[in-house]
């Protein structure tokens, strides 16, 4: 193969197992004998457990084991607070298995076990427990109140975590403004819902002292450690594998959600596998959520547009515990000022708990926010200065010439300072701009509305730091056999095509197709160096990591070649799995360079003999490996980024409602994105694509919906609105390349691109068409037909 | 084509009955718990793992199989309503000799799958549709409608709905 394969649309090699079936998520596997568990939740959001009676369950058919806080041993515990930060003052954690208090409906209070799932279920409804239900406050702007009931009587006002974040001199800024636009924006909550629930199994093995443990994550080596941390056994004593998943979309990137405990601990203890697959309503009551923040906003500007101050004051909804952190808040704080100059930032969040769901990150983790609030407050003082609404952000876009552009004093995700490493935000802005036609809107909006429809331009920017540390390897070997190509790293894959991806970099550097470069990701008995995947940084960590590898083994391999074949090392050229002199047909292939390389002392096949003992070519003077040779054509490197690496992009669409319905149509979805140097673009477009899904999703249906005693009321697919294809429009995409400096592929996070700007743009299309009711704003999401209607019939906002 | 598993199994509780029914062809004959779902009985007691389950609720499709002819929800059927009937899973779609049928080669060619959590389902409700109309209307909005019982998480159906176009195209000009 001559032809580079980065940057070309190859097709994914993970595709035809899938397609025919044949894909292993863990509910496929087979393990002989499984048990099954099941969970008794509370169906309270907060109570004091006055008692748990599990006797007659425990002596139902099939039962095999049944677990409460009380027979779990050192898992009876707080889980660990994972990423711990000033700002919180005795984080809450929840639980292994409830312990005299609940906190939110669905908390895991009782495991059973039993021969199939459907005696463990009937034995986990035989489980009587007895609830002294109190009151509760699950709206974040009344818990914070004096008299709101706590969800930890140790946090006064609920306040989780409460962080400010200063850069350059707002105040000063905000004296100087001659203008400021100041707004309140909502954002709800919704829910990942990846098509494939959370789900562990487990095997411990009395013979090895091997702990196996298959689990849906997207941190498999983060399980493995912390497995090994908790059960306190030796981390090569625990194997983690992340076999094919079914979606994660950062649901699954925290670890441990209980299951992923206890499922390991009733293996360990019955010597038999033991698997929980959880059912949809459990997604729904247990798994973690995001998204729900409201801002208070405001824009300090110059007369003619510039703005130089931004204030932002937000509340953060973290559920009942934060067991990751102040994560999303903090992206959301540091991602505020969009792809804007304005030099002067002042940042303030409250983390605030509320009986409810753990937040996590869900795709965008505080970045849909915080581009819903900025967004949606250049909408308004483009209104408020008479400015048209791209003329605004040409004002105060950041420069190509200005990059890198620091914004000192914010400290993003990776606990490093923010820096807009590289872009080309004008011309993305320009390009936007001419495909959705802005010239010829004015006209189209025009007959629509003779013909009793309502048309409006949706704008929104957005910005992106993705590719965070701390680190990925990558491993590579060739195979003496067969000449392939065996790729490892140690994150894990949702759907998100690493296979591909990642051979294509290999491929590129030692002269072999793409489908012969085979990768094994998520495994810790192959590979076990590395973080997870989360915030776009699979293609950037790992993909640099095995970039760099693929360098060293395509050294070695020319090094061997040319020494195979009598030649110099600039006369080596590797391709279509062989190492030629280059202008001649003399060539050897991979494969047999890697066998030459293993020196051996027994032959099984041909080219096996050139490198025992005896064979001319070995060596007859010395030891057969230098000292500090390694054998074999294979090499381990790592990729550690100095900084997350901004990606960015800007989207519009063109909406139409129906005066009569109040549906919301998008007759015309456009964006232009730019995530550097693409490796494959049929898959970066794949990914934007599913990611403005779950935006549309997001900003016109998805809302996870809490009564006022903190049960959610829409558990399931049918009254939690996921979008049918019916749903999502077809989205005109435009790429721009603006390499990072950052890294040697000159690559940028893609994963959660598409869901940032989608909400912010149908609010603002909705604006424009509706302007003529009474000026409405549509500052919260989802939009609904029922904001709509009542734009429609009282010209009041949304 | 992967093999039908035929043991005994701990999930023969309760109340049983026995079914017979034809599953990809071949006959099969079984003593089952009359609680059992029949997308559990077609995944762990015959071991055809391709047919996958979202929501158990009958709205993602993630479970859809073919019975006598029509796609439909195993999730929401009891394994004994499928006494005497016809059934087809994922695993019966591929040529024998393991290469791809028309519509999954085209999910493959448009990339029209990521995860492949949800892509059984859709392959079988889409393989109904070509096999029960005449002609398959590959307007946007036609595709849209076939495909509008079945949820993608990952896609945002896009590359999905050129995926269907392709392949009724393609069959289209077979006929």
């Amino acid at each position: 193969m001559s032809t580079r394969s980065f940057g070309t649309r190859v097709k994914r090699n993970v595709d035809p197992k899938l397609l025919k079936g044949e894909g292993s998520f863990i509910d496929d596997l087979d393990l002989p004998g499984v048990l099954h568990a099941a969970f008794v939740r509370s169906p309270f959001a907060r109570a004091k457990i006055k008692s748990v009676d599990t006797d007659y369950a425990r002596s139902m058919d099939g039962v095999m084991a049944i677990y409460t806080c009380d027979n779990i041993g050192n898992l009876d515990m707080e889980l660990p607070l994972l990423i711990p930060h000033d700002c919180m003052n005795d984080a809450r954690t929840q639980r292994t298995l409830a312990r005299d208090d609940v906190y939110h409906v669905g908390q895991a209070i009782v495991m059973v076990v039993a021969i199939n799932r459907y005696l463990a279920e009937d034995a986990a409804l035989m489980v009587d427990v007895d609830y002294e239900p109190m009151d509760v406050e699950v709206d974040i702007e009344k818990a914070i109140l004096p008299d709101a009931p706590l969800v930890h009587p140790t946090h006064p006002g609920n306040i989780a975590a409460d962080l400010t974040q200063i850069s350059g001199d707002p105040e000063s800024a905000f004296a100087r403004a001659e203008h400021v636009t100041k707004i309140r924006v909502e954002v709800e909550r919704s829910t990942a819902a990846p098509m494939e629930t959370r789900s562990v199994a487990a095997y411990y093995d009395k013979i090895s002292g091997v702990l196996t443990v298959w689990d849906g994550t997207q941190a498999p080596l983060t399980v493995r450690g912390g497995l090994a941390s908790i059960f306190e056994i030796d981390e090569d004593k625990v194997r983690v594998i992340a076999p094919d998943v079914g979606g994660g979309f950062g649901q699954k990137v925290m670890f441990p959600h209980p299951d992923e405990l206890l499922v390991p601990l009733a293996a360990m203890e019955l010597g038999m596998p033991v698997k929980y697959i959880e059912d949809r309503r459990e997604n729904f009551i247990s798994s973690n959520q995001e998204r729900k923040q409201i801002h208070h906003i405001e824009l300090y500007a110059t007369k003619d547009g510039d703005v130089i101050g931004l204030k932002d004051f937000f509340l953060h909804d973290t559920g009942a515990f934060i067991p990751y952190g102040i994560a999303i808040a903090q992206v959301a704080s540091t991602s505020i000022a969009g792809p804007y100059r304005i030099p002067n930032i002042h940042v303030q969040f409250q983390a605030v708990y509320t009986p409810t769901v753990t937040i996590t990150p869900y795709r965008g983790c505080g970045r849909p926010q915080a581009c819903f609030a900025v967004e949606r407050a250049m909408d308004q003082l483009a209104e408020d200065l008479g400015i048209d609404r791209f003329e605004i952000r040409r004002k105060n876009l950041i420069s190509d010439d200005q990059f890198p552009y620091p914004r000192e004093g914010l400290i993003f995700a990776d606990g490093l300072p923010v820096t807009m490493d590289s872009g080309q935000y004008f011309k993305a802005l320009d390009l936007i701009e001419e495909k959705i036609d802005v010239r010829n809107f004015p006209r189209m909006q025009e007959e629509a509305r003779s013909q009793g429809k309502f048309l409006g331009l949706g704008l929104a920017y957005y910005v992106e730091g993705t590719g965070l540390g701390p680190y990925e390897g990558g491993h590579i070997k060739i195979h003496p056999i067969t000449g392939k190509v065996y790729v490892n790293t140690g994150l894990s894959g949702q759907g998100q095509g690493h296979d591909t991806v990642f051979a294509q970099i290999v491929a590129d550097q030692l002269g072999v197709n793409v489908e012969d470069v085979i990768l094994t990701e998520g495994d810790s008995g192959a590979y076990d160096w590395g973080v997870a995947t989360f915030a776009s940084r699979a293609a950037v960590v790992s993909g640099n990591a095995i970039h760099k590898t693929a360098l060293i083994v395509r050294k070695k391999t020319i090094k061997a070649a040319a020494n195979m074949l009598e030649v110099d090392e600039d006369e080596i050229e590797l391709r279509d799995g062989h190492a030629w002199v280059s202008n001649s047909n003399r060539s050897v292939s991979l494969a047999a360079v890697a066998t030459a390389t293993n020196p051996l002392r027994y032959a099984f096949n041909e080219a096996a003999k050139a490198a025992t003992q005896f064979a001319p070519a070995s060596r007859h003077d010395g030891p057969a490996l230098d000292e500090g040779q390694a054998p074999g054509l294979e090499a381990t490197d790592y990729y550690s980024p100095p900084a997350a690496t901004w990606a960015y992009g800007v989207h519009a669409a063109i909406v139409e409602v129906d005066e009569i319905t109040c549906e919301t149509k998008i007759k015309k979805y456009a964006l232009v994105h730019d995530c550097g140097n693409m490796i494959n673009p049929t898959i970066v477009e794949g990914q934007v694509m599913g990611g403005v899904a779950q935006g549309i999703a997001g900003a016109m249906y998805e809302k996870v919906e809490f009564d006022d005693d903190g049960n959610i009321s829409n558990a399931n697919f049918v009254d939690f609105v996921i979008p049918y294809a019916t749903e999502i429009p077809k989205v005109e995409m435009y790429h721009l390349e603006t390499p990072t400096p950052l890294n040697p592929l000159g690559v940028k996070g893609v994963g959660e691109a598409g869901c940032i700007a989608t909400a912010a743009t149908i609010a603002s299309g909705l604006t424009d068409a509706l302007r003529e009711f009474g000026n409405p704003k549509f500052r919260s999401t989802p939009i609904t037909p029922s904001m709509i209607h009542e734009v429609l019939s009282s010209g009041s906002s949304g | 084509m992967k093999m039908i598993r035929n043991l005994p199994s701990a999930n023969s509780f309760g109340q049983t009955s026995k079914v017979s029914l034809t599953v990809n062809g071949t006959n099969v004959e079984k003593e089952v718990s009359v609680r059992m779902l029949l997308s559990d009985f077609i995944r762990h007691e015959l071991g055809l793992t391709g047919t996958h389950v979202g929501c158990e609720h009958g709205i993602c499709g993630a479970c859809t199989v073919i019975i006598d002819g029509k796609s439909s929800r195993s999730c929401t059927l009891l394994a004994v309503q499928a006494d005497g009937i016809d059934l087809r899973t994922i695993e019966s779609v591929a040529n024998k000799d393991g290469s791809l049928h028309p519509i999954q080669e085209a999910f493959h060619e448009c990339h029209a799958l990521q995860c492949g959590y949800c892509t059984p389902g859709f392959i079988m409700n889409i393989v109904s549709e070509f096999e029960n109309n005449e002609k398959i209307d590959t307007t946007d909005e036609g595709i849209r409608e076939l495909i509008a019982g079945n949820l993608c998480r990952c896609t945002g159906y896009a590359n999905i709905i050129e995926a269907v176009r392709d392949a009724a195209e393609k069959l289209q000009k077979k006929r």
